[in-house]
């Protein structure tokens, strides 16, 4: 039997609380707050105390999905294929309304890298301003 | 010897015995501690003693996930009472566990007002008597209604976290009842005074052991453990029982109400 605590850090908001992952038997199987911790010491609210549960859980998508029409079902994907009609779709926007037609939301749960890397997505590749936060939904 | 280099003594004696399968103890984790199973074999030198967590919760956790499991534990005064609180609820089976039994400092005795600082045998360290806890003393100066106003100041700061429920060792109840929203209605922010708290006290009785990690858990530092000392006085008063105290002594709100005996 293996039990051990992985340090991590809550992905559900920005404030950066600190947070075990308990692994039971090579699965996270809990969270715990972590004591002594800068800037959450040893707390958590509902969200952080939660934080392990949707690792394992069935609604979890792990596969991008694409809807190829209007009202039909969604089918599994590869990630090529995902971005290429991402792109291919954004391009169309920007070419027949303009680059602020589209907008970016960001989120608390990426790293300040990808946060910046979508500013410059948005801002450098495709043109817009628009870009914002997902809290702001 | 120091303390903690008793403690890994103790614990490495233990997992080089071969009785064990493990040992749940706290390890040295950024920026402070995090709790550990210590196997046969397993270098102890990065075990710690402070902070403290919610260990007999782990352990039922680990022994419910491999109930055929042999498990060694360091084990604090509150931590074997509330081992024996989880065992005499059929949580826990003792005959599972050997405890290595870790006296508290007087530095941690004060950091949790603790009444009982140290087990019924103690391995490592030196007792120490527990304390009466200041809180309570003044929360006794208070009238009823300043009692009630005090409560209502404080739990109106809850964020509905769960955190006292979640951190607690003596909540193992499959359905919570403050998940009913019948009492504590989901998706809506705050609590309902006082029926969430009062709940929640109410469920602690004769179970309660005085960890503190409720209130250590608390994003909003509400003086938890106020209340639950004074519930657990009342319940020695009121039905002679002092949670942990013994593995013999049955559990009275699980046994037997007053006037329901032989009925």
């Amino acid at each position: 039997m293996e039990y051990k605590n992985v340090l991590s850090t809550c992905i559900y908001c920005g404030t950066g609380c600190g947070l075990f992952l308990e692994v039971l038997d090579g699965k996270v199987v809990g969270t715990l707050p972590v004591k002594g911790h800068p800037i959450s010491e040893g707390k958590l609210c509902v969200k952080g105390w939660n934080a392990h549960s949707f690792i394992y859980h069935p609604d979890r998508l792990t596969t991008p999905l694409i809807r190829d029409r209007k009202g039909g079902e969604l089918r599994e994907a590869t990630w090529d294929e995902a971005l290429d009609l991402v792109a291919s779709r954004l391009n169309g926007i920007k070419a027949e309304f303009g680059p602020d037609a589209i907008a970016f939301l960001s989120s608390a749960k990426c790293t300040n890298e990808e946060n910046y890397l979508l500013n410059k997505l948005a801002r450098a590749a495709v043109g817009t301003n628009n870009i914002d936060h997902c809290a702001r939904l | 010897m120091e303390r903690l280099d008793l403690l890994r003594d103790a614990v490495k004696n233990l997992l080089d015995s071969g009785q064990v399968d493990g040992v749940l103890a706290l390890r040295a984790a950024w920026p402070e501690s995090a709790p550990h199973l210590f196997r046969p074999g397993d270098d102890v030198s990065n075990l710690v003693l402070w902070p403290k967590y919610q260990l007999p919760k782990i352990l039922d956790l680990l022994l419910t996930a491999n109930p055929e499991a042999r498990l060694g534990m360091v084990t604090r005064g509150c931590e074997e009472r509330g081992l024996i609180e989880l065992a005499k609820h059929n949580q826990v089976d003792l005959a599972h566990v050997t405890q290595i039994g870790l006296a508290c400092t007087a530095e941690e005795r004060d950091l949790c007002r603790c009444a009982w600082p140290y087990p019924s045998r103690i391995d490592v360290g030196d007792k120490v008597d527990g304390i009466a806890d200041a809180l309570v003393a003044d929360h006794e100066k208070l009238s009823p209604e300043e009692r009630t106003a005090f409560w209502k100041q404080q739990f109106a700061r809850c964020i509905k976290c769960y955190a006292c429920r979640t951190a607690c060792p003596q909540c193992f109840c499959e359905t919570c009842v403050l998940e009913d929203n019948l009492w504590v209605q989901s998706a809506a922010l705050g609590t309902p005074f006082p029926a969430y708290h009062l709940i929640r006290a109410y469920h602690t009785v004769a179970k309660c052991v005085g960890c503190t990690e409720c209130e250590r858990a608390c994003p909003a530092d509400i003086p938890l453990t106020v209340l639950y000392t004074l519930l657990r006085r009342d319940a020695e008063e009121t039905l002679g029982y002092v949670p942990g105290r013994s593995v013999d002594e049955l559990p009275p709100l699980v046994v037997e109400l007053a006037g329901d005996r032989g009925g």
